[in-house]
This record gives structure tokens, sequence and C-alpha cells, in this order.
């Protein structure tokens, strides 16, 4: 096969598209059997039964088929369904389970997204119970949820997760319930009975949920606040499924609006209540469960997308090579025979991009679902720790954890420091603090999940229409190979459910002003450097200078006043705050994917079967890096910059003539000091007529760091045009499937 | 039957057959392009020979399965994550090229070697299962060499399927040409199966078996030995990939009311097919004895006639 024209040197490149050798070691689980096999499982499935069930035309309804239904076995025999349950609850794997989950909703949306949705929707209807639950609840109902067993008589439930309702409430406010919970009735010494009026809308699940977990708002005084009720089928009263929500992507899940309207004894609160005053006050909120319970499964979603982009890869290439095979001019061993619309650059760059996506996507999905399992043993005896460090609940926490804080940020600038550079007891003290591990663990999770949740389903989305688009008309057909543009509409849903882009980009536009946090990033910094030091080609320089220009944005925007002399980094000006947590998500997904480049770095030469091959995957995914760091710096130079300078008022011939030289006075400074008249931007003509444009240009005084910066970027980017021509040679050299390993 | 069979299983992995198969000649011999970074699966016959052997162990108590398996040992590894789900087994690992060109008498001693050396085996009970060829060489001897090796004698290839009776023989149905099945019972282990496609499919992966299995894989293949499989020596003048499409015509038949049994397809099953051929002699076995003796029969779609060879 003939190489590509880009003038590029020649090296080692890569040989065969990543495989699991790979991917363990990027992602973190090469030690992890139980994931592996977890892994493979997933897969199983998604390459049958769902691929199949797609290529049927499955996605064609919006019923739930015995067909669809039957997928849900294909779970159950391959431990999907399992992957959630605690060992003694019928599951199999030990510990936390976000890089579990997010390797199985991983593998299934590599084939279809509402597969992944379906697998990932029961898990979700558990979830309440699993974070807040009550003792007995978290038995009986995880127990009840788990696969039948050979030899066991039984039936297992499956549950939903109802939160949203019809429009005008829960949306994107999530704190406003139109769902009802009132005391139906309440005898002496016996347990209260409530009354539960819900209608839900999108409900996942809901064709076949046994039972469901509902958020409600108290209707009744004698109820405190608002709570999480788990509602079950045979209870008295109505438990009307609804009708097939119309939507037109993830047809392989089933979601109905249903209706509910049943009487359920208080035990069914999620979490508990106590009596207080003739009042049953609820343990936990709707708000406190499903904060807890969304901070978790968005990892997934986001990872869902970051699928999509990496299983487009296969397909463009293939369709690429054989655009023109076939034709009467077509002859084998031509380029235009091997190499097809590989032989134009523009094809190759933009599936560079695609790919570049994808890689810094998953990057960044599993390093959140890393953070997460780090977080849980901690969140889950976060009552215990803050007990034991007289750290109160609610408002007053705040206050008690300022002294807390900065421990932590001690914390942070201790660790990042090499162990001969430290005060090493302080630092083992330190470590040994279970608060202080909390609070930057849980600083760091709360940024990384709404990044992960939006930039990946929302630039995803995006980047998804390049890739339909790169196979031109195959792009809009149903037999598109890979099935790529359903996969591109499913992919805007994910970017809307749990939680659409707003409410991430507000919960971001909070977390990332967290000083422990901040420091973090500050010391990534400087990692970034350290790697650019001994990996000229990653871009990690090109990174640390955009997040440099970033930190500083956001430090001036939490100063700075606009023309009007108002606050600019304030909760309402959603146009400050919004672009630069967009801004920051493409630098969190940047850094993630550069890390996961120096793991394989660092740890594939222990693996033997890549030996053949791991120079030229390293060289590859180095450039990638070295590309998505590229497109990071200039998003992000472009929202600072506007961010910086756009909410000042333009200069203006009536108000800043005054500063501005006129021609006889230039005429004179000439001559005094000579090429003076070339550094004078603007000039009144001899009559004193202003220039027609509108108005004197920008000065900027007091924002020389911020230029400093921006320059200084400008200027990391150069070699990265020649990474990304380099990264699509090789595009052009890799070895492929003769074709795709699932039905088209 | 008072006590199960113990089997033994070999096989091992090949290049997944959707990849790119791209013979080389490389430093060390002829190989595939990029063999080491091509996902592998477990060999297709052997992979059936697996799953009979776990269903016969399922069904017969006091049974255990061992899959012996020689390739390199970090990918096995990676096999075992999907194999390992599939079914209850034991591994017994040997480190080596599981490349299409080594040589089947080398890898027939390093197998029987292998299963000489697995603690608990009985040899009275031993079911010694294989593929009837490797996907990525179809030589098609290495499990007679195997057999032959351990002193089994009672070898039957490409089986579709093995019936453990109550009294302790066993029924097998071997592939014989125009698609049709040769009978065959014999009286009881040891013996050598080497598995057509048998009449199981492929189990689902089941994570939990797969965990349970593991707990023993790991150990062994960190003991795995390191062999010496190689080609070397071996001159290959050609080498070529299977074709990847058959070319194959359906054609209709109408089925004659006078000859129905001229008018079976012969697809594989045994019931429905027309009786063998007076001329059609068998090699093997014809003048064993003891508990190889055998009643061959292949009944007809006309009424079970019996065949004595």
């Amino acid at each position: 096969m003939s190489t590509g024209k880009a003038a590029v040197e020649k090296g080692p490149t890569l040989s065969t598209l990543p495989g699991d050798d790979v991917r363990q070691i990027m992602w973190r689980f090469a030690e992890r059997y139980d994931l592996q096999m977890l892994v493979q499982s997933a897969r199983a499935v998604a390459r049958g039964p769902v691929a199949r069930l797609v290529a049927d035309g499955a996605r064609n309804t919006h019923e739930w088929t015995p067909e669809k239904a039957a997928l849900l076995n294909a779970f159950d025999e391959a431990g999907i369904t399992a992957v959630f349950l605690e060992p003694e609850h019928g599951g199999f794997i030990e510990g936390p389970k976000n890089l579990a989950l997010a390797l199985a909703a991983l593998e299934l949306a590599w084939v279809d997204g509402g597969a992944a949705t379906g697998a990932m929707a029961g898990h979700l209807g558990l979830a309440p119970i699993h974070e807040k639950g009550t003792p007995e609840q978290s038995e009986l109902y995880m127990k009840r949820s788990a696969p039948v067993q050979p030899g066991e008589k039984r039936e297992q439930w499956r549950g939903a997760f109802a939160l949203t309702e019809p429009i005008p409430y829960v949306g994107v406010d999530t704190g406003v319930l139109n769902g009802k919970v009132t005391v139906k009735e309440w005898k002496g010494g016996e347990e209260p009975i409530l009354h539960v009026e819900k209608r839900g809308r999108f409900i996942t699940n809901m064709a076949f949920a046994n039972f469901v977990a509902a958020a409600v708002d108290t209707g009744d005084e004698r109820i405190k606040s608002s709570c999480m009720v788990i509602l079950e089928e045979g209870d008295p009263g109505t438990y009307d499924r609804g009708t097939p929500t119309k939507k037109l992507v993830h047809q392989l899940s089933s979601t109905n609006d249903p209706i509910f309207s049943l009487d359920v004894p208080a035990s069914r609160i999620i979490g508990g209540y106590t009596i207080k005053d003739g009042v049953i006050v609820p343990n936990y909120s709707h708000g406190e469960i499903i904060d807890s319970v969304f901070k978790r499964t968005r990892v997934t979603v986001g990872l869902m997308t970051a699928a999509k982009l990496l299983s487009a890869v296969e397909p463009v290439i293939r369709y690429q090579r054989g655009r023109f095979r076939g034709g009467e001019s077509d002859q084998p061993g031509t380029p235009r025979h091997d190499l097809g619309l590989q032989q134009k650059e523009d094809a190759l760059h933009r599936l560079v991009d695609i790919w570049a996506t994808g890689e810094a996507g998953a990057s960044l999905g599993f390093w959140a679902a890393r953070v997460f399992d780090e977080l849980d043993p901690m969140d889950h005896r976060r009552p215990e720790i803050f007990a034991k460090y007289d750290i109160p609940e609610g408002r007053r926490a705040l206050r008690a954890m300022a002294e807390w804080t900065e421990r932590a940020v001690e914390y942070v600038r201790l660790a990042a420091k090499p162990a001969a550079d430290r005060d090493q007891a302080r630092f083992q003290e330190l470590e040994g603090n279970e608060l202080v591990q909390y609070l930057v663990t849980d600083a760091l999770a709360n940024v990384l999940c709404p990044a992960v949740k939006l930039w990946n389903t929302g630039h995803g989305a995006n980047m998804m229409r390049e890739a339909v688009s790169l196979m031109g008309g195959y792009g809009i057909t149903e037999d598109c190979p890979g099935f790529l543009p359903q996969k591109w509409m499913d992919a805007q849903l994910e970017a809307t459910y749990e939680g659409p882009e707003a409410v991430q980009r507000r919960q971001l536009s909070v977390t990332m002003t967290n000083a422990i946090f901040l420091a973090q990033f500050e010391e990534w910094i400087r990692e970034m450097r350290r790697v650019a030091g001994m990996r000229p080609g990653s871009g990690a320089c090109t990174l640390a200078s955009a997040m440099e220009l970033w930190l500083w944005t956001l430090r001036h925007l939490l100063e700075a006043k606009d023309a009007a002399g108002n606050p600019l980094y304030k909760g309402h000006r959603q146009g400050v705050t919004f672009p630069l947590a967009d801004a920051l998500c493409w630098l969190l997904a940047s850094r993630s994917q550069i890390t996961d480049m120096i793991e394989l770095e660092e740890r594939g030469p222990q693996n033997p079967s890549l030996s053949e091959g791991l120079a030229g995957f390293l060289r590859f995914f180095t450039d990638l890096c070295h590309v998505q760091a590229a497109s990071a710096a200039g998003e992000v130079s472009r929202v600072c910059s506007s961010l910086v300078f756009g909410y000042n008022a333009h200069p203006s011939w009536k108000t800043d003539a005054g500063n501005v030289y006129d021609a006889r006075e230039l005429v004179v400074l000439e001559n005094v000091m000579p090429g003076l008249c070339s550094c004078a931007v603007d000039a009144l003509d001899e009559d004193l007529g202003a220039p027609l444009k509108r108005g004197p240009c920008v000065r900027f005084d007091g924002y020389e760091p911020f230029n400093l910066r921006r320059g200084k970027l400008d200027g990391c980017l150069t070699g990265s045009r020649l990474a990304k021509d380099n990264a699509a040679r090789m595009l052009t050299e890799v070895m492929i499937p003769e074709s795709l390993d699932y039905p088209q | 039957m008072t006590s199960g069979f113990h089997i033994v299983v070999c096989g091992s992995l090949v290049p997944d057959p959707l990849q790119t198969l791209e013979p080389v000649q490389g430093p060390g011999g002829p190989g595939l392009k990029n063999e080491m970074m091509l996902p592998s699966v477990l060999d297709p016959w052997a992979a059936h020979a697996l799953y009979e052997a776990a269903h016969l162990a399922k069904q017969t108590p006091d049974s255990r399965v061992w899959l012996v398996s020689l390739g390199p040992k970090a990918r096995l590894q990676q096999l075992m994550m999907s194999i390992a789900q599939k079914a209850a087994f034991q591994l017994v690992a040997v480190d080596g090229s599981a490349s299409g060109f080594t040589d089947c008498y080398d890898v027939a001693a390093v197998l029987a070697e292998a299963i000489e050396g697995i603690e608990g085996l009985d040899r009275s009970r031993l079911l010694l299962f294989g593929g009837r060829s490797s996907a990525s060489r179809d030589a098609g001897v290495t499990m007679q060499m195997v057999g032959e090796r351990l002193g089994i004698s009672e070898q039957f290839l490409a089986v579709d399927k093995l019936e453990a009776r109550s009294d302790g023989s066993l029924r097998v149905l071997e592939r014989v040409e125009g698609g049709r099945y040769l009978a065959s019972v014999c009286d009881g282990p040891p013996l050598v199966c080497a598995w057509s496609t048998g009449e199981l499919p492929e189990p689902p992966n089941n994570p939990q078996i797969g965990m349970q299995n593991m707990r023993a894989i790991m150990p062994a293949l960190q003991k795995a030995r390191t062999v010496q499989v190689g080609a070397a020596g071996t001159d290959y003048r050609s080498v070529e990939v299977p074709r990847q499409r058959r070319d194959t015509r359906v054609v209709k038949m109408r089925r004659s009311t006078k000859s129905p049994a001229r008018s079976s397809s012969g697809s594989g099953a045994e019931h429905g097919e027309s009786p063998l051929p007076s001329t059609h002699t068998r090699r093997r076995h014809v003048t064993q004895s003891g508990p190889g003796s055998l009643d061959r029969r292949s009944p007809g779609l006309g009424g079970g006639e019996r065949w004595e060879l």
C-alpha cells in the first residue's frame, strides 16, 4: 500500500486499531480481571443481539416489542444487570462500580445508545436506594433485582427512576416538583399510609418496571419535605405505565409517560424518616438523593457519546478506502484503489479530529469514573467523617469547612512536590486525614462529573455530525455502516437527559471556583510543563499555556466589572460563566488524554503482546494529543478573549479622542523621535477629523498579563498542524479488519 | 457409571477471522502481518469441543474439565477474559507460539506432555477433546497424534455428537462424506473426540463463572512452561489464506415420491438421512476389540437400517 502524500517524518506507524491490551492500560483496568470480563461480556451482547436488532429495524418503533424485551435477558445472562449489585445481593464486582458501569456503557453504546441506556436505567432505578436507602430497602430491592439463578424460584424485578414531569414542572430545575405525597391514613402507634400522586415524562424502563423510585414534594403539612418514594406495581391505586414517548432516538430503551396514584406505607420513603412533633421528617429530601445519584450516573452518559466517536473510526476508514473500488477505471495496486478518499487531506484531517475527540472524551470519562470510585467509600461515610471532625451539616458546614479547605489546599501543594522537596511528615499527616482526602476528591469529582456530561455529549454530538458527513450519502441512510446517523441523533439525547447542558454549565460555574479544585488545576499546569519537557510532541506545553490563560481569565472575571459597573462572574450572568465552563471542559479532556497516553508509554512495555506495535501506538496517540490540545487551546483562546474584552465599552471618538494624536503632533514628534509615527495606531487628520471607524482602537493598559499569555499561547500552537499531518498519514497506513464485527 | 469423566480439551487461540490476515515472511519465519496485535478468538473447532465438554460435565456428576492451551502467555490471558466466562474449566497453559506455521508434530508432543502432567487426571476416565482441525492451519492431524502419544487408540474425527448412555457406553456421531453421519458406540473412556461444530450454541458470557474460573486461571498462566514449537527447518514455498467467500449455489430440488432417500439434503442431522452406501469403508476401528468394540449404524430415512462394519 502506498502512503499519503503529506511531507512528514517517517517512523513507527499505527499498525492496527487499538485493541483491548491498549485500552486496558490507558483506561487503568489492566489489573482488573472482573472488569476485563465485563467488557468482553458487554461487547458480545452489543455486537450480537443489540446489533442484530438495530440492523433489523427495531429502532423504527416507539413501542416496547418482545424483540426489544429479549435484550433484558441478554443483559441478565451477560452479567450486565448484576454489575450494579454488591456480591451479597447477587453481583460479582466488589467495591465501587463507577468504572465498571462506565465500561459496560461504552461497550453497549459502541453499537447502540438506547441499549446502553436501557441497561443503565435499571441501575438508575436502584441508585437512590443504593445511595441513600435504608439497609432494609437495600436488602429487599437489590436482591429482587438480581437475575434469577438456576434453581431459584422467584420473579426478577426491574426498576425505573421517575423524576421528570410534564412541562412546566421538573426539567432543568429539578427543585420544582408537581408530584405530591400526602398522608392518607395515620392510626396511632401504626405506620402512616401515604398517598402518592405523580405524573412522569420520559421515564425509562417504564414499559416493564416492577417498581419506581419517584421524586415527590410534600403536599401535606404532616410531611416535612420532599422525598423519594418507592412505588410498586401491586400497590393499591393506579400504576399506569402510560404511553410510549415518541422519541426519535434510543428506541431500544423503553420510555413512557406514566401516571401513578398509589397508597404506600411510609417505610417506602427512601432513606427512612423520623417523626417529630407529629410530622413525618424524611431523612433525605429528593434533592439530596438525586444529587448523589446523578453525580455518578452522568459520567456513564458522557462515555456513551465518546463510544460513538471511537466506533466511527473503523467504518469511516473502510468507506474512505473503498470509495472508488469497483469502478471501471479502478486498478488494484493504484493509490486510487488502495486509499480511495484517503488520498485527500481534508478527509483525513477531519477523521483525525473525530478520533482525537473520541479519545479525549473517553479519557475524561474514565478519569471521572475512577475518581468516583475513590470518592464512593468516603462519600458513603461522609456523615461519620463530618461528625469525627465536628463539621455540622447544612449551611453552617461552610464556615466550619474554611479551615479544612486551607489544609486540603496545602495537601494538594505538598502532593505535587517530589518527596525529597516537601515536609514529608506534614504530607503524611494530611494524607492520613479522611476529611482532607474527602474534600480534595469531592472538589475534583464535582467538576469532572458535569464536565464529562457537558463536553462529551455536547461537543461529541457536533463531532458525530462530522463523522456522518464523512460517509457521504451513506451517512443519512439506515444502512450506513456502524449505524452512524442513528448515533448522531442519539448523541443529542445524551446531551439532554440526566440534566441538559445548561444544568451542567451551571454546576460547573459554581464548582470550578472551589479553591481546592483551583489548587489542583494550578499543579496540573506545572505537571503539563514537565510532561512537555519529556514529551515535546504531545501538546502538553500548548495545553499548559491554555490552562494559564483560562486561570488568569477566571481570576480576572471574578473581580472584573462590565462597562456599566456590574460584576461579571455572578450566577445569573450565564454569558460569562457558561462559556468559561465550556472552555474548562476542553482543558480537562485534553489533560486526561495526555495522561492516558503517558500511562500507555510507561506500562505498555510490560505487556509482551504490545511489543510489536507499541511504538506506533505511542506515536499516533502523541500526535492525537497534540491535535486535541491545539483544538482546546483555540477554544480557550477564543472564549477568554471574548470574555475579557467583550464586556468593556469600545472607545469612542466623542469620549476618547483626547487620547489620540493629531496629524500635526505626529509630524513634530517624528522630528524628535524618528519612526514614532509608525507606533500611533490612531490619528486625527489635520482638521481634527476622526478616521472612518467605530472609535479609537482599544488600548490594553492593565491587560498586559492577558496579552502576554494569549500571545504565548498562539506561539504554542507551533507544530500542531504537523502533528495532524503525521496522524493523518498514519490513518492511511493502519490495517483495519476485513469487515465490521457487527451487522449493518 | 459411578464416576464422571475427566475431559481434557486441547484448544488455543487463532486470529479473529474478521481481521485482515496477510501472510508475511518475518525474521523468525513465516507469520501474519501484525500477528501479535490482532485480536484473537478461541479456535472455533476447539471452542465447540470446550462447550460440549462443559455441557457433558454438567450432565455427568463428578466430572472435571481441563483446557490445555499452547499459546503466547499474555495473549492467552486476554483470551481467557472471554472464554473463562463461557464454561467452568481448569486451565493448563503452555507458553509458546500459536502460529499457524508451527509444526503439528511438535505441538502434539507438547500437548501430550502437558496432559500427562495434569495432577489428579484419571486416564481411565479420560475423554480427550479438541477441534477436528485448527482454523489457523486446517491440517487436521494434531488430535490424532496427541491421542497416539497418550496411548488412546479409540479416535473419532469430525464429531458432532457424543452421548453418554446410562450403561456407561458412549455413542458418537462423526461426519462422513456426503453430509452424513457415522454412528459409533464405544464401551467407555478413554477416547479421542476431534469435534466439528457439535450441537450446542456458544454459551453467553457469564462473568460470575468467569470470576470463579479466574482464581485458578491466573496461577496457571503464571506457572506456564515455555516451549519452542516453531517451524524451524520448514520451508514454506507458498502460503495462502482461505478464501473469504464460498461460491455457494442454492438449488431447490423437487422431492421424488418414488425415491425419498435420494431427495434428502444431508445437511447434518442424523435423522432423515440416507443410509451409507455399501461401498463406504472405514479404515479405523474395524478390527478393534475391547472397550472399542463398535456397534455402528446409520439409520436411514426408511427405518433405522443397521450397518455392521
